[in-house]
């Protein structure tokens, strides 16, 4: 999709009609297309390069890439300073904000700073806690939940001020969005509290892996009967198990990760396990595109990112379309400098 | 105590019925607590909710109770002191991702709310931020003030 108004990197895209950011995510989900984001390790390290080497790899298969902020509570380069990086060549990043690390002063500066440098979107979180990572010892602030950081975010680009009611002078326009994950418990409710966050301002889900298509059914079949599936892009949560053992170790320590017995057997199945893993993404991806009201596909490779452009290309929800990337249209960023 | 709190969640009608009518009462009662001062009040007060509040629900004295809207499961019990429903990370078993050995509050509050009339309605209402200041503080004479609109 090329749209004609592409700007010169880093500048803003003009904000359509009915639109709340000028990003072009919020773009291609409102045209209806088959939206493909993925995840950005972001490095442990303070060169910029680290960033734009691992933003790279995914040229020409993602609509936007998410900044992790401190994901399993680890410490690695910040998710504003990562996205404010992205936006300087012109990519879409999706500003991931955890509740665990900052209070409301320090995350509604941290919003309006992003959208100053040019982030389009943001991902409400609660977090990971602490014990998960490797800063065991420090203080779990959950100043907000994700509710509540939502609405706070609501609040600032909506009604123009700070939860103190202060006023701004310029709003951040920004598309919202929150996590979901169908797969753990209280399964039965899980829909109810997507309602909830579509309540609070969220205007995109990214799910946790989905490795379990019957189960993510029955949640959208939920979803639409709570009258959402027009209110709500949902993007379902994809990644490559590099083998079997992976999988048994996922599905006993990370909480919340969901693997059938199924999925485990076929893997074990198989002479090669990363192969088998990769393939086993492609058929989820192309049998969830068909369930009714999903808009696109999150794929998450932590530490095999160099995998996803081909599972992308293989499981052909692109159809032959090239989402932007720095360098993409040549002629058209040359014409727009010139004029 | 965990096993208290777990009896409560199980009760949780018969109590949203006791503190409806409590509640009532302390409402009744706003011209007596006037007269006495609101202000003069709070450390008794507060102290008798911490010991009861704290005795059947495991307390932390937010401040801003919202026990009838979570199915007599208190949210702060949430190591990430969720207030609007459960995080991702809910073990299979439905117990919570941080502390193991600890049933989800949150699973614990869906089957609470089911117990209540009207429960699920509550669960679905968007809590908004806590306001920090009022920890350690007495929530029903909070409520009384609010309910007799004098704050």
């Amino acid at each position: 999709m090329i749209f004609e108004d592409e700007p010169v990197p880093g500048y803003p895209l003009p904000i359509l009609p009915g639109h709340t950011s000028p990003g072009r995510f919020e773009r291609v989900l409102r045209a209806g297309t088959f939206a493909v984001t993925s995840e950005l390790a972001p490095p442990d390290s303070a060169d910029p390069e680290d960033v734009y080497r691992r933003a790279r790899i995914f040229d020409g298969h993602v609509d936007a890439i998410n900044a992790t902020d401190g994901s399993g509570a680890n410490c690695h380069m910040s998710s504003l300073a990562v996205c404010a990086l992205l936006t300087r060549l012109g990519y879409a990043p999706v500003m991931q904000i955890s509740c665990r690390d900052k209070n409301r002063i320090a995350i509604q500066g941290d919003i309006l700073g992003g959208a100053a440098m040019g982030v389009c979107n943001l991902l409400c979180l609660t977090g990971d806690g602490v014990q998960a990572g490797d800063h065991p010892q420090a203080l779990p602030v959950f100043d907000l939940d994700s509710l509540s950081l939502l609405e706070t975010a609501r609040t600032l680009r909506d009604e123009h001020r700070f939860l103190s009611g202060r006023r701004i002078t310029c709003a951040p326009r920004v598309l919202l969005g929150a996590a979901e994950n169908p797969f753990a418990k209280p399964c039965e409710w899980r829909a109810q509290r997507l309602a909830k966050k579509v309540a609070a301002g969220a205007q995109f889900i990214q799910t946790q892996f989905c490795y379990d298509v019957p189960l993510l059914r029955a949640f959208m079949r939920q979803v639409e009967e709570l009258g959402l599936l027009d209110k709500v892009f949902i993007l379902v949560g994809v990644g490559p198990l590099r083998s079997v053992k992976a999988a048994e170790w996922i599905r006993t320590h990370v909480p919340g990760v969901h693997i059938p017995d199924a999925i485990i057997k076929r893997l074990a199945g198989a002479s090669d396990g990363a192969l088998e893993g990769r393939k086993l993404c492609i058929d989820l991806i192309q049998e969830i595109r068909t369930v009714k009201g999903v808009h696109g596909v999150h794929v998450m490779a932590y530490r095999q990112e160099e995998t996803v452009a081909e599972i992308i290309e293989r499981s052909g929800v692109l159809g032959g379309r090239v989402p932007w990337y720095p360098g993409r249209d040549p002629q058209a960023s040359t014409n727009r400098m010139a004029s | 105590m965990h096993a208290l709190r777990q009896w409560s969640v199980r009760h949780a009608r018969g109590l949203n019925a006791f503190y409806r009518s409590f509640e009532a009462a302390l409402v009744a009662l706003h011209p007596l607590w006037k007269r006495l001062g609101y202000q003069r009040l709070e450390r008794p007060v507060a102290a008798v909710e911490r010991s009861v509040k704290g005795l059947l629900f495991d307390c932390r004295m937010c401040g801003q109770c919202i026990l009838s809207s979570t199915g007599m499961s208190c949210p702060m019990n949430c190591p990430k002191n969720l207030r609007n429903g459960p995080c991702g990370g809910v073990r299979a078993d439905g117990h919570c991702e941080v502390r193991p050995e600890m049933k989800c509050v949150w699973t614990e509050a869906v089957a609470g709310s089911a117990r209540i009339p009207g429960g699920m309605e509550a669960l679905r209402q968007v809590q908004v931020a806590l306001d920090r200041r009022l920890q350690g503080r007495s929530s029903w004479l909070r409520v009384v003030r609010e309910r007799v609109g004098e704050n």
